[in-house]
């Protein structure tokens, strides 16, 4: 017999999909910021083999020469980035919901053993709640990236009267550096989240939407239609 | 939705329970439709809003602009004389110091007729000779330099403190309005800067790049090093300063920046 699990709560699925836009607007933004000084690329012995951006990236999206647009809509979004964050964050707390989610000591052990089971490898999924060990890792990374994005952000946006934050992030380069790594991190994320999310299929992705699994459960009496 | 009472009130048939599994997923996909086309809707309305009519600000969004404005409010409470740059030995200066625009020092410099015009809320006027200027203390700053567009230079500059300024022109009745503006000789290039950060210990009117004069390039005779401003509000060749409560016009402000450009 089928019945409702409460999976996710309200605020939880509201967050998710408010930060979804939100952070899909600032590296846009970030983007038309970073093509008037587009100096990153990943060179390994005299040899470049990524170029942030290549032109064709840059003219397909109709990134260039709009730096003045993209820092006004970059420190517009700021404040619901992170005000979405906050939320999120001390919704977490209060409700204990973190229990669920920060990395227990066994989790870094148990997640080799969930890549294991998602790669094929191992063919036993491990008993868990909520989360696995590897989600439980992967969505307290995704905050503490979120932190740090804001933290390296403020380095950069003001970096002489914030300027412990500058020295906390190695200097105003590396602040700059850190804050278009992160970046490259979510995007790295969302792949992985996404292909995840298809693989676990529609009762879980339903339940980011209305909250709820769908289980079936072996009848406890004799009555079953 | 997460109430954990509705278990207990939960159907125990199988057909109930679909019906709430229904219900439940109409409401929640009903309001995320809902949601997410105010959302979509939102987003197109702002990415095609105005443009500003060209003031002292222009070429940004509407909203955009009234958002910068505001951001600019609540981060001038993080301002203080006491944030100081940070300062680098002099060996750590680039030698070859990068030079981005030469927006209004284009015509040739008349070096020898070259005053500094003040203007003063009395309606007069001074005008000061580089000498009268290098008689002052000169402050030496080795600094970041940082450029709006993302790059940033350690660099060497010399020349006069803006309070130090003040001070000798008593201009401390000017100082108590809101904005300083300043121009090339040909008007060609102009900021405007709040008070605070005018006055700051580190902005400079320098005419010292490296330990020499000032080369054309980098805005001889007297250009302003403002640490605590992008390098858009560093003008070179100032040839007039001017006070008012009102935001002076700003060149890059005009082409959608912000105003403040505050680090």
């Amino acid at each position: 017999m089928k019945t409702i699990k409460e999976k996710h709560s309200l605020v939880m699925r509201w967050t998710h999909w408010v930060n979804f836009p939100i952070l899909t607007v600032m590296i846009w933004s970030g983007m038309l910021i970073y093509w008037a000084n587009d100096e990153y690329k990943i060179t390994i012995f005299g040899h470049t083999y990524v170029r942030f951006f290549p032109d064709w990236y840059y003219n397909l999206l109709h990134i260039p020469a709009r730096l003045a647009e993209g820092m006004a809509f970059h420190f517009l979004f700021m404040w619901f980035f992170t005000l979405n964050g906050i939320f999120y964050v001390a919704y977490t707390i209060i409700s204990g919901a973190w229990r669920e989610l920060v990395p227990q000591k066994k989790s870094w052990k148990e997640a080799w053993l969930v890549l294991l089971h998602d790669l094929h490898i191992r063919k036993m999924a491990l008993p868990q709640n909520k989360y696995n060990a590897a989600q439980r890792i992967a969505y307290t990374a995704i905050i503490v990236m979120g932190i740090g994005s804001v933290i390296t952000g403020m380095a950069i946006y003001k970096p002489v009267q914030f300027y412990y934050l500058t020295w906390l992030c190695g200097g105003y380069h590396f602040a700059r550096i850190i804050h278009f790594a992160l970046t490259l991190g979510y995007v790295f994320f969302f792949l992985i989240h996404i292909v995840q999310v298809i693989i676990a299929g529609w009762n879980n992705f339903r339940s980011v939407i209305s909250g709820f699994e769908v289980v079936n459960e072996e009848p406890k009496t004799v009555t079953e239609e | 939705m997460s109430n954990p009472e509705e278990e207990d009130k939960q159907p125990d048939t199988g057909a109930a329970v679909q019906k709430q599994i229904n219900r439940r997923n109409f409401i929640s996909f009903g309001t995320f439709a809902v949601l997410g086309a105010t959302a979509f809707g939102g987003w197109k309305s702002l990415y095609n809003s105005a443009i500003e009519t060209t003031g002292i600000t222009g070429g940004a969004h509407k909203p955009l602009r009234r958002a910068l404005n505001k951001s600019e409010l609540f981060f001038r409470n993080f301002f203080s004389n006491n944030h100081l740059v940070k300062t680098y030995p002099k060996s750590m200066a680039a030698k070859k110091v990068r030079q981005n625009t030469s927006i209004g020092s284009d015509s040739k410099l008349d070096a020898d007729n070259w005053r500094l015009q003040v203007k003063k809320l009395s309606g007069e006027v001074l005008a000061i000779t580089l000498d009268e200027i290098k008689t002052l203390p000169k402050t030496d700053l080795v600094f970041d330099f940082k450029c709006v567009e993302g790059w940033d230079q350690i660099q060497h500059w010399g020349g006069v403190r803006f309070v130090d300024f003040v001070e000798h022109f008593r201009l401390q009745p000017e100082t108590k309005l809101n904005y300083v503006g300043m121009e090339t000789p040909d008007k060609g290039y102009y900021i405007g800067l709040d008070m605070d950060s005018a006055m700051h210990p580190q902005t400079i009117l320098a005419y010292e790049m490296n330990d020499m004069p000032l080369p054309v390039g980098h805005g001889a005779p007297l250009r302003l090093i403002i640490p605590v401003k992008y390098g858009i509000k560093n003008l070179k060749r100032i040839g007039s300063i001017n006070f008012s409560n009102h935001r002076p016009h700003d060149y890059w402000a005009e082409q959608g920046y912000d105003y403040y450009s505050g680090l």
